[in-house]
């Protein structure tokens, strides 16, 4: 009988697997990817590539040389952090600066704090905001390179996000932008910010296949919108209104697939409320009144400091007490 | 322990800033190049030698209640005469410095060793100790900021071998921290292998 294994709670199975999970989130990233890809053509492909390549490679060697552990690209982790940091870089992005963010990602933010499931910061923001500090002028370079379609109500606007543009000047400035543009193939941005679409239906794919709770990124969207109609409402003049908030910037594709990684966010739902909102919170703080026009990394990396604590006080209640 | 030890004990089995990790503020806050990092290690040097000799001298008639007061007026009283001596002779790295040269009163490598070495030790090897120890911090802050330099600005000592400049994060507060991190790393494995 030494094949018996004794092993604690719960002993009930699924085919859920870690694999299985982020090979759905990957999944659910492939519509913006492929708008991403469709809008800004071979650039766009080379960012994608060089940001996976780099990530997985990495991933692969430290754990071999460096670690000396077992490897672990086999759990599509790297890939998703390749991919979100492809998405959240402009489609002009020099290779090497890629390629340094790739390094931030997975050997500063990602493996030196012990691989997947320890890290305390999602990595492809740690990888995105060093870049977007380090190198200013590749990081807010929005020209828009040759796409496979092209977008004729685009060319207009190319230059600057709507988010720079109402940064610099005012909201008079963003009034002339259609919201369906918006919805369907945004104005300039990094290639994760083009379709709100795109972003929503993996969004959709995510909830179906279970592998997120909308808690967290419903509380973020609903933070944002009341507190951008709240000061909407008192002056339309200085402020965005709430649905320009919603659709332009990173809001969707990092309160869709950052701000719930898992290891990053809180454990239980409550939990991530309170994550949430702060994330909204600070997203609208940096909006309306911050230096910077897009806030919604820098509000994700400081809810993810808070998350040990918010753990803390939203303890799941023990079965029976 | 021999004179000689005393030095060298400094500079890695009780480095200042990769193994004791004292004095932190001015390790993170003034190495945004080697050329600073040198400047501020060598001020602190100079502090730690003098008030280390200064406090082992008089440590015997100061009361045991009064010891830290004490000290800091000894202390402060350095960092004064080189405050003067930095403002007429270099200008530019003074000015670089600025807040963080009165600051070395309350740096707590220098309390530290006033506090655990100098007042119960002679004269001589109280200055050996803050030698070496002022060796040690000198050694890390040029080396950390060389690090910093070459990676924000590619330059090294001021000498810029690239266009245009580098990961600006490095000369940021975040480069920082994320560079003293990674050269303990390098700084630990080193000496731990020496160990064995």
């Amino acid at each position: 009988m030494d094949k018996l294994l004794v092993s604690p709670s719960p002993h009930l199975h699924t085919k859920t697997s870690t694999k299985s999970l982020m090979r759905d989130v990957v999944i659910a990233l492939l519509p913006a990817v492929v708008v991403s890809v469709l809008f800004y053509g071979w650039s766009e492909l080379l960012v994608l590539g060089v940001s996976v390549a780099s990530c997985v490679l990495l991933e692969y060697l430290i754990t071999k040389y460096l670690l000396k552990g077992a490897c672990t690209i086999g759990d599509w982790s790297a890939v998703i952090t390749g991919v979100l940091l492809a998405l959240n870089l402009p489609a002009t992005t020099p290779w090497w600066v890629v390629f340094i963010g790739a390094v931030v990602a997975i050997g500063v933010a990602k493996m030196t704090f012990g691989g997947l499931g320890q890290n305390l910061f999602n990595p492809a923001i740690v990888g995105r905001v060093f870049l977007l500090i380090s190198f200013p002028t590749y990081m807010t370079d929005w020209t828009k390179p040759q796409g496979f379609i092209c977008n004729a109500l685009a060319d207009g606007y190319t230059g600057a996000t709507p988010l720079g543009i109402a940064k610099e000047g005012g909201v008079a400035a963003v009034e002339g932008l259609d919201y369906m543009d918006m919805l369907f193939f945004n104005i300039g941005g990094s290639a994760g910010e083009l379709s709100a679409i795109a972003l929503l239906l993996g969004f959709a794919y995510l909830l179906i296949r279970r592998v997120i709770r909308p808690y967290i990124t419903l509380s973020i969207l609903a933070t944002v919108a009341v507190f951008s109609g709240i000061f909407w409402a008192i002056n339309p003049a200085e402020y965005t209104d709430p649905l320009f908030n919603l659709l332009t910037g990173g809001l969707l594709l990092g309160s869709i697939f950052m701000a719930t990684d898992y290891v990053t966010s809180p454990m239980s739902n409550w939990g991530g409320v309170i994550f949430g909102v702060g994330i909204g919170l600070i997203t609208m703080l940096i909006r309306y009144f911050g230096a910077y026009p897009e806030g919604v990394s820098f509000a994700i990396l400081i809810m993810n400091s808070v998350v040990p604590l918010i753990n803390k006080w939203c303890h799941t209640k023990k079965y029976g007490r | 322990m021999g004179k000689f030890q005393l030095i060298t004990k400094g500079l890695i089995k009780e480095n200042p800033t990769f193994v004791l990790l004292l004095g932190m503020c001015p390790t993170l806050a003034t190495t945004t190049s080697a050329i600073n990092g040198m400047s501020m290690g060598l001020a602190t040097l100079f502090v730690l030698v003098l008030s280390n000799m200064a406090i082992s001298l008089t440590a015997p008639y100061i009361p045991d209640k009064v010891r830290i007061p004490s000290y800091i007026v000894i202390i402060a009283t350095f960092v004064t005469l080189l405050q003067f001596v930095m403002q007429a002779y270099v200008p530019d790295i003074y000015e670089t410095l600025g807040l963080f040269i009165p600051l070395i009163v309350v740096n707590c490598i220098v309390l530290g060793r006033a506090e655990a070495f100098a007042n119960k030790n002679g004269v001589l090897d109280s200055a050996l100790d803050g030698l070496g120890i002022g060796l040690g911090f000198t050694c890390s802050l040029t080396v950390l900021g060389l690090v910093r330099e070459i990676l924000g600005s590619g330059s090294a000592f001021g000498f810029k071998f690239i266009e245009g400049d580098g990961i600006l994060a490095f000369v940021l507060a975040p480069g920082a921290f994320l560079a003293l991190g990674y050269l303990i790393v390098i700084f630990k494995k080193l000496t731990s292998k020496k160990a064995e």
